[in-house]
């Protein structure tokens, strides 16, 4: 398969685009196409080790209602967007990278970062690796 | 007659029928066929783009009360 690579940039540390965006890994996984995964800021935050099973706020937008209809998924069962991750990973060719701007500026070294993170990278090997496929930030 | 696998999907939402399904097919052997039950609302528009991509043929989809009804053949 030659696939192009489906290249995500995650800057939001909230519970809802987490979620968007272990589903959009996890589908495309599953149709055999490589993913490329940038961690940012508050996304790379939340993949901290001693984080990454903690309750994440929504986006403000989710509002009262949002809420509400997240908890219910969430009772009702749903899995977390970590492990949506694992099970990406499991069935195809994930690649998650933390972006080292983003590990100087929250002061964290790679022990802290939970194994789903395969490595650290600048943004021009993030891009290098992008090829010419299209971009997507959450 | 090749013996089929099953996998019960029901109640799981979108992607994990279909994360569920792509682990499962790992494995069934080649020619062999997995039977997958959801409950999915898209289920059967990505049942159909999954195996189209996959290669992975879709041998029949039906639904009954709600609940949809797939049978794939590894290739």
């Amino acid at each position: 398969m030659n696939e192009q690579p489906v290249s995500l940039v995650l800057f939001s540390g909230t519970d809802d685009k987490l979620q968007a965006a272990a589903v959009l890994t996890a589908g495309a996984a599953a149709l055999g196409r490589p993913v490329r995964v940038f961690l940012q800021y508050w996304a790379l935050d939340a993949f901290r080790a001693n984080r990454i099973n903690s309750r994440l706020p929504l986006a403000p937008e989710a509002g009262r209602d949002g809420e509400a209809a997240v908890e219910r998924m969430r009772v009702g069962g749903q899995q977390s967007w970590a492990q949506t991750f694992r099970d990406a990973k499991d069935i195809g060719d994930v690649d998650i990278q933390a972006c080292s701007l983003s590990m100087d500026v929250l002061c964290l070294s790679p022990e802290d970062l939970d194994p789903l993170v395969d490595g650290v990278e600048g943004v021009t090997a993030f891009y290098v690796n992008a090829g010419s496929g299209q971009l997507v930030f959450i | 007659m090749a013996t089929a696998t099953r996998l019960d999907a029901r109640g799981m939402k979108c992607p994990m029928p279909i994360v569920k399904t792509a682990q499962a097919i790992k494995d069934v052997s080649r020619g062999d066929l997995l039977e997958v039950f959801a409950t999915d609302p898209g289920a059967v528009a990505d049942f159909g783009a999954w195996s189209r991509s996959t290669g992975h043929e879709l041998v029949a989809s039906s639904v009954e009360d709600g609940v949809y009804h797939f049978v794939l053949r590894r290739k």
